[in-house]
């Protein structure tokens, strides 16, 4: 299944990039989380969470594929 | 996706006069009794030594702006509003300026102050807005709400 994953401010910062397609097995949000940390080991120490069609998900929710986002810790107001 | 969703974003800092004019404009609102009104403000806050002079916001802007129209629904279920009008700004910002404009208005007082803190609170703990601290000697850290 291939995935586009946006990123967004510090993590966006590590990545290089505000959103890339990534080409994977992913059946889960937790494969997905195991995936960045291998390919962005900095995430490692960074809090994060992944939103899945513009809704935060738990880490046992499966993935469609569609829109998918890693957000780091938000700071609005 | 489309853009079914207000969009609450202004492009840099929030000005005093766009406020004095949301607030001109509900003059022909005669229901009204009570408006309360929250101002976010940059704060020149120091770390080692160093000022913030100005927050670079940016968002993920969908969901943001699918998570404002939620806030909006769920205020307006708790309490008996009349109107409500929020404002963030994208971009720089500096220290002094208002970044957040939060306006609600109901025919009573009680109500006004209830709802304001609710929306501020759940648009600080909800809202996919992320901000990059600048400091005056151009280095910058991630603003994490507190």
């Amino acid at each position: 299944m291939q995935i586009d994953i946006k990123y967004f401010g510090m993590l966006a910062e590590i990545t290089g990039c505000d959103s890339e397609k990534v080409e994977s097995e992913i059946q889960t949000v937790a494969d997905l989380q195991k995936v960045l940390l291998d390919k962005y080991p900095d995430f490692k120490n960074k809090d994060f969470r992944i939103a899945q069609n513009q809704e935060l998900v738990a880490l046992e929710t499966k993935l469609t594929g569609q829109e998918i986002a890693v957000l780091p810790p938000f700071a609005g107001g | 996706m489309s853009e079914p969703y207000k969009n609450v974003f202004k492009e840099g800092a929030i000005s005093s006069d766009f406020i004095a004019n949301s607030i001109a404009k509900h003059q022909s609102k005669t229901d009204i009794g009570a408006h309360n009104i929250f101002l976010g403000q940059v704060r020149a806050d120091k770390v080692d030594g160093k000022a913030v002079c100005a927050i670079e916001y940016s968002a993920y802007e969908e969901m943001a702006n699918k998570k404002f129209h939620d806030i909006r629904e769920a205020t307006f279920d708790k309490f008996n509003l009349t109107c409500m009008h929020i404002y963030h700004s994208l971009g720089e910002v500096k220290t002094g300026e208002i970044c957040l404009f939060v306006f609600v208005s109901s025919p009573r007082r009680k109500e006004v102050f209830k709802a304001l803190e609710y929306v501020v609170e759940a648009i600080k703990a909800d809202a996919p807005v992320f901000g990059k601290e600048i400091f005056e000697d151009a280095s910058h850290q991630w603003k994490v709400n507190s």
